[in-house]
């Protein structure tokens, strides 16, 4: 089931959630909605999930072209599933799979031994056959987690929506249920939409990412579209650690201040030097455990500081100490002109010289 | 104290010693009292003072108009503290203070207010009157006076209990397809359950006891519409100490088993929320 989501806007009294929001999801896709908080990417799920309804007069919501914009949540086909799993605390783990399922009108409703046979297909499904009989109270979080999936797949949703569906569990667990997730959405291949303030989960988990900013939409694409080609500064910021500089002296022509970004890996440190394009730093620090290096770096000619992320073994080879003195080089830059221009990418235009000489530039 | 028993929460010996003398004067010495002084009767002193029809009689509507206004308040007490909580509407303030006024209002002035409105000359007893239904000086009299006393105590549990609800459990049970009412009976009514048992029990347990504003409106028509507070005062005022704690233990025990049930099915309901 796609889902097309046109003009939305929505407010809290002054405060503006969504403004003017328009997204496309394909159909069995696994999307993530990525953003900081306040961003209003749970607001735009949940008016998916019809739990909450754009201003009046603002917006449409079609699943596979039939307009649902006015259909409360228990009839859009929707599988919800909360960041603190909101499992029915006096209900066994059995009873909140089916509950979707007893509440359908008698004539819609399977009989008790179907819906017994359905609540054990989703147990074996989330891979907790033995626990039906548990309350909530006596799981762990990952174990409610997976309930809660199971519990919004019982009523066979055409839609998956998960807000912060990993928000509340620590680091190992996380993972492990992502990993999971992955899997289980290629095997049902139900359209999934889930919302996250973590680019790492975001990138590594969905086939397409939608970031969200300031109540819009700043850029839909592949994970590896939004990483390497960034459609604002905030993206860049917003995905990973990334070197900001102000330039004074505009290489392009026609521009005020302009901001350039380099990523930490791909600078590069050289003891020696002798081309146009280096730039004189001094070691800050070197952190070497972990499965990269990582040097904190300044810049001589100004003080600004500098990451750079190297292998290990690199590292080693050059073999630095803070106060030492080197070179770095840049293996891409990208730049973002001030004052409204649209984005241009400086990477693309490597070969000219006049443009991407980030000595000069910088 | 050995270093292993020292805990994080300082002064339990100290604080425990001060609960139990404190239980003790306030609660235990007078109840005792009362065992005590009905010790003093033979068996069959004992069994006429509690036994007689006339006293079975002031059991009976005592008890039951109780159980009736504390059923009816935790009804209406669940509405009224649900519309508290739920919903802004002007002056809520004001309607959410007037629910302590049964609290605070002497229960003398209340059963003479009672009284005044329901009485067949009073403004809402006159309107019953010409149907032939009378409510002062009858067993709905009672019943009335006992609604108005017990109403605080349900609204006062349940509020906090409803302001904790999370918006979530609902809107999960909505996305399920669940209906309002499906919502109400599965989702939100069980959670509530052991506060509403709570507050069951203190307006019952308050109405049992309540005296001031019950004997004006109730007329005091023996073995119709005397209730057993009233009885254990007539002995007293006829200097049958023994024949009033009589009636007293009685109704402790009761009360007590009353009290005892209530709590088990409280924990019974209550049972899968600790985590």
């Amino acid at each position: 089931m796609s889902i097309l989501a046109r003009n939305l806007t929505k407010t809290f009294g002054a405060y503006t959630a969504l403004r003017d929001v328009s997204v496309e999801i394909p159909e069995g896709r696994l999307v993530a909605l990525l953003g900081p908080s306040g961003s209003g990417k749970t607001t735009l799920l949940r008016i998916i999930a019809g739990l909450e309804f754009a201003d009046p007069g603002s917006g449409r919501i079609d699943f596979h072209g039939a307009d649902v914009t006015d259909v409360p949540a228990g009839k859009r086909g929707v599988g919800f599933v909360f960041q603190h799993y909101a499992l029915f605390k006096h209900m066994t783990v059995a009873e909140n799979i089916a509950f979707g399922l007893t509440v359908r009108p008698r004539a819609e409703r399977p009989d008790r031994a179907a819906i017994d046979a359905r609540v054990k297909e989703l147990l074996k499904l989330i891979q907790l056959d033995d626990l039906g009989a548990r309350y909530p109270a006596q799981l762990s979080g990952g174990q409610r987690q997976r309930i809660a999936l199971a519990r919004a797949l019982a009523v066979q949703p055409k839609v998956l929506l998960l807000d912060e569906p990993f928000g509340a569990l620590d680091a190992r667990v996380r993972k492990e249920l992502r990993r999971w997730l992955r899997h289980f959405q290629r095997e049902i291949g139900v359209t999934t939409l889930f919302v996250t303030h973590d680019q790492e989960e975001a990138l590594e988990l969905a086939d397409e990412v939608v970031v969200m900013n300031n109540a819009k939409i700043e850029q839909v694409g592949t994970p590896q579209e939004v990483y390497d080609r960034p459609a604002s500064p905030f993206v860049i910021e917003f995905l990973g650690n990334v070197n900001r500089f102000a330039t004074k002296a505009n290489p392009l022509p026609g521009a005020g201040s302009d901001v350039l970004y380099v990523r930490p890996h791909d600078v590069d440190i050289l003891r020696e030097y002798h081309g146009e394009h280096g730039v004189r730093v001094r070691v800050q620090h070197v952190f070497s455990a972990g499965n990269t290096g990582r040097v904190a770096l300044i810049r001589v000619d100004n003080g600004d500081p500098l990451d750079a992320e190297l292998s290990r073994v690199r590292l080693a080879e050059l073999n630095l100490s803070a106060g030492d003195d080197a070179w770095v080089v840049f293996r891409h830059i990208r730049l973002f002109p001030a004052g409204g221009f649209t984005e241009r990418d400086v990477a693309a235009e490597d070969a000219s010289p006049a443009v991407a000489d980030p000595g000069q530039g910088i | 104290m050995s270093r292993s028993h020292r805990s994080v929460i300082p002064g339990f010996g100290l604080s425990l010693g001060l609960t139990l003398t404190y239980l003790s004067l306030i609660v235990l010495l007078p109840l005792s009292a009362a065992f005590i002084k009905t010790l003093g009767m033979s068996w069959d002193d004992f069994w006429t003072a509690v036994a007689s029809p006339r006293v079975v009689a002031s059991y009976r509507i005592s008890f039951l108009a109780s159980l009736a206004a504390a059923s009816v308040n935790c009804v209406f007490g669940l509405i009224v503290a649900w519309v508290l909580v739920r919903y802004p509407f002007p002056g809520r303030r004001i309607v959410d203070a007037l629910v302590d006024l049964p609290f605070a209002l002497p229960t003398a002035v209340a059963g003479i207010a009672l009284t005044a409105l329901y009485a067949p000359n009073g403004w809402i007893g006159s309107l019953a009157a010409p149907y032939g239904v009378k409510i002062a000086f009858t067993e709905v009299g009672i019943f009335i006076a006992l609604t108005f006393i017990g109403l605080p105590f349900v609204v006062r549990t349940l509020q906090p209990i409803i302001e904790e609800l999370e918006p979530e459990f609902e809107e999960a049970s909505a996305s399920l397809g669940a209906n309002r009412w499906q919502t109400l009976r599965r989702v939100i009514f069980p959670q509530l359950v052991p506060a509403l048992l709570t507050g069951f029990a203190m307006a019952f347990a308050r109405a049992l006891g309540e005296y001031g504003s019950v004997v004006f409106i109730s007329g005091n028509m023996p073995m119709r519409t005397e209730i057993t507070p009233l009885l254990i005062i007539t002995k007293l005022e006829q200097y049958d100490y023994a024949g009033a704690t009589a009636i007293a233990v009685v109704m402790l025990g009761a009360s007590f088993l009353m009290l005892l049930v209530i709590n088990l099915l409280q924990k019974w309901s209550r049972r899968h929320h600790a985590v």
